[in-house]
């Protein structure tokens, strides 16, 4: 058989494609964004990028009803606005079968918090498949689809960081496409009005309890004996950590972590001597298995928060003492915002007017951090705008004077449109700052519905962000480069001051996008620098301060040109050395002289 | 048990990923068991990354967890002086840090709101074996300062039981083809003759 050494989200996408699945959608979120890039490589998927969670699971859920497997893909707090059709979904049931991908984020690598998903699948009747490395990525994402189709219901498949973004051997099988099943108006099924959705939710409790009857000899959960003296419940990653540290210890992995096998639990419960739970974030197994009664450990060993390790086990569980060394006190290296990033050019200005931000997820949320630290709030997607609104309405529109909202252009198209309606509609004065920098940036450069670009690569139309914030009833609509701080200082001064609602467009492209043109290079003249450190104050890790001389310089290496502390130098000790491509192009000059 | 623990740490940006891909590539060459670790989304925003790689050395062996734990490291390569400091307690008793004599300051010390440590090869020197190497300087030889970090991996190519054929076989495979020359003799110039 093929093999091959794969993400875990690639072998996911691999596993949906070898299941037949024909349409997928969804919204780029860490550590679930791989899963799309990967499945639209294939022949017979449709695979797309959707404004938000909500319409692609709605989009799957559509291709479902219509008897095609189809699959939709986000991050933990993506399933948060996904929600909506999930607890209905449950109801519905599947006639294709619909897979849910959701990455969980123990460790909160990059997320806003660290809920278990695990948890939705319980409150919202929703069985859970859990893989343990990358292969069992590629197969439980196929039973997945079939589970889904024989039990007539959606299915959660919830992955974790380490296992997202871990690669291991993949077996590669054949493509097996089922045939479509035939559409048939079937109104007591599809419409979930009152009446409908009563019978339904009898349907979806009987489910459940065939399946936790199933469960218990389901191929996916399995029990090994073997020293009976310790009986270890696990699934997912924390599974491996069991294996490192004790590889002879009794043990029931599930794959299917919700229902739960009750009956099996119980059994393997009533052959080991110890019974230890190993699951990381919440204790949803544990909290089950005791409320059957069954004596058992968990969450008092181990943690609530963050990932497991197997050092952990040999500690806590095993109760070694490990002779490791101290790490090292060391200066903390947080990511920042890449050199030539418009964002940090957008919050110099209003970092210099003293302007509080309520802000919103991307890479500008990195303008929370020093030596910017212009952000008061990030909440979720969306929410800035929202929020922003929230504190005009308690403080009252003086109070807001001092505020803007900023928002990425594809965090706006998200769920950042309906957040500006309800400004314009309920009559609020604020300021909000649209960052387009043509990207979906920190989840590694996507296209999105302004882009004019698919997931596929296909062009498209583009939404144009201007005449969607007049039609909304914005009034006062803006669009500025992002490099011009002399006008974005005017424009801001004057629409914060404003009692009337205003957008401000800040324009320039993402300095990581395969198009960007730099534009050359900037230096210092130690002769004229007066070491003020004005130029410094934005902190751009291009441009530092010579510990010899004190005067400001610029690693050639990581500079490309934005110009923004050429601006920002009151001396003229800044110079631009032009690249040939920028000025061909007619980049520049821009808002800056040189 | 002997599988072989390595974990390439750096800054974002420094080119890990392909690193960790060449080392992937040689387990997979070799038929045997691997696992890779990586750090995704924030790894271009100049923040601290790290990939942790684990290969059995014999067939039919399987690795389990797909991250190298602290105490256990065999092999450390640091591509910044500053990350090999923070990662350096990782690495095994008897374990080999190599290290690309780089600075590149963090955000923190660039606002001043710490200090970058002094005399940090000497001081792991004094606790592990480490062989340093400017590799910014050996890449300006080459003419392309793009590849020190294969120049590095060549360095720690000479602790690790692959064959130099097999490494040059998976760079040829891993590497953009255009850049398959310039990346051998930075990894020949690493491991040295």
């Amino acid at each position: 058989m093929e093999k091959k050494i794969m993400l875990g989200n690639e072998a996911i996408a691999r596993g949906a494609w070898e299941a037949g699945v024909k349409v997928s959608s969804a919204y780029p979120g860490t550590p679930s964004t791989e899963v799309s890039e990967n499945l639209v490589k294939y022949e017979g998927v449709y695979a797309e990028w959707a404004p938000n969670e909500k319409v692609a699971a709605e989009v799957a859920m559509g291709a479902s009803i219509v008897g095609t497997r189809a699959m939709c893909a986000m991050k933990c707090v993506g399933l948060n606005v996904a929600s909506d059709p999930l607890y209905t979904a449950a109801y519905i049931g599947a006639l294709g079968g619909l897979v849910y991908v959701v990455a969980d984020d123990p460790g909160l690598y990059s997320s806003q918090n660290e809920q278990d998903t695990r948890l939705i699948g319980r409150s919202s009747h929703v069985p859970v498949i859990e893989p343990s490395d990358s292969e069992e990525a590629r197969v439980f994402t196929k039973r997945a689809f079939e589970i889904s189709e024989k039990y007539d219901t959606p299915v959660i498949l919830r992955t974790t960081t380490r296992l997202a973004h871990s690669q291991g051997v993949v077996n590669l099988e054949e493509r097996v496409v089922p045939e479509d099943k035939e559409y048939v108006r079937n109104a007591p099924k599809n419409i979930m009005m009152p009446g409908n959705a009563k019978q339904r939710h009898i349907f979806v409790e009987q489910r459940e309890k065939q399946m936790m009857e199933d469960a218990c000899t389901l191929d996916i959960n399995k029990v090994t004996y073997d020293d009976t003296s310790i009986g270890i419940i696990t699934s997912g990653i924390p599974y491996q950590y069991v294996k490192e540290v004790l590889p002879h210890a009794s043990v029931l992995k599930l794959g299917l972590v919700y229902p739960l096998p009750k009956k099996l639990i119980e059994e393997f419960a009533s052959k080991v001597d110890r019974l230890v739970i190993v699951e990381e974030l919440e204790p949803f197994i544990e909290s089950a298995v005791r409320s059957w009664g069954i004596k058992c450990e968990g969450k008092e060993l181990f943690t609530l928060q963050g990932e497991y390790s197997a050092n952990m086990l040999r500690e806590k569980l095993l109760g070694e003492t490990l002779t490791i060394d101290e790490a090292a006190t060391v200066p903390n290296r947080p990511p920042i915002l890449c050199p030539g990033c418009p964002h940090r050019s957008t919050f110099s200005v209003l970092k210099k007017l003293g302007i509080h931000a309520s802000g919103d997820i991307g890479c500008y949320t990195l303008g929370a951090v020093a030596p910017l630290s212009v952000v008061d709030t990030t909440l979720c997607m969306g929410g800035s705008i929202s929020m922003l609104h929230g504190i005009e309405k308690a403080k009252g529109k003086d109070f807001v004077k001092n505020w803007v909202a900023v928002i990425g252009d594809s965090t706006f198209l998200h769920t950042g449109v309906n957040s500006l309606m309800n400004m314009a509609y309920n009559k609020a004065t604020g300021t909000v700052i649209i960052l387009d920098n043509s990207t979906t940036g920190m989840t590694g450069h996507q296209d999105h519905p302004a882009t004019g670009k698919m997931l596929n690569g296909e062009t498209t139309n583009a939404v144009d962000l201007k005449e969607l914030c007049l039609a909304l009833g914005v009034k006062r609509v803006f669009v500025i480069d992002a490099f011009d701080i002399k006008e974005m200082e005017r424009v801001v001064k004057e629409e914060v001051a404003r009692d009337e609602l205003s957008v401000i467009i800040a324009q320039s492209p993402c300095a990581l996008l395969k198009e960007y043109i730099p534009k050359g290079k900037c230096a210092v003249d130690p002769e004229k620098c007066r070491k003020c450190g004005l130029c410094l104050k934005p902190g751009c890790p291009a441009i530092k301060k010579d510990p010899e001389t004190g005067c400001a310089v610029i690693d050639d290496t990581m500079c490309n040109g934005c110009g923004l502390c050429q601006q920002l130098c009151p001396f003229g000790a800044i110079s631009l050395d032009p690249n040939p491509k920028a000025v061909e192009a007619g980049i520049i000059p821009g808002g800056i002289s040189f | 048990m002997s599988v072989m623990n390595i974990m390439i740490v750096g800054v974002g940006g420094q080119g890990t990923l392909l690193t960790s891909r060449i080392l992937g590539g040689l387990a997979e060459q070799a038929g045997y068991d691997v696992k890779l670790s990586e750090v995704h989304g924030m790894a271009q925003r100049g923040g601290s990354v790290v990939t942790y790689v684990r290969y059995a050395t014999e067939t039919g062996e399987v690795v389990a967890e797909p991250i190298v734990e602290e105490g256990t490291a065999d092999v450390l390569i640091a591509f910044e002086r500053l990350e090999a400091l923070r990662y350096a307690h990782f690495l095994k008793k008897d374990g080999v840090l190599i290290v690309n004599d780089q600075r590149i300051d963090p955000i923190t010390v660039v606002t001043g709101a710490a200090e970058y440590p002094e005399g940090i090869i000497e001081s792991l020197s004094a606790k592990y074996k480490v062989y340093a190497i400017d590799a910014m300087e050996e890449a300006k030889k080459l003419g392309n300062t793009r590849t020190f970090n294969v120049i590095v991996l060549g360095m720690a190519a000479r602790h690790m039981n692959y064959a130099k054929e097999d490494w040059e076989n998976v760079i040829r495979a891993k590497v953009p083809p255009k850049t398959v020359d310039i990346n051998l003799a930075a990894f020949r110039q690493g491991y040295g003759e």
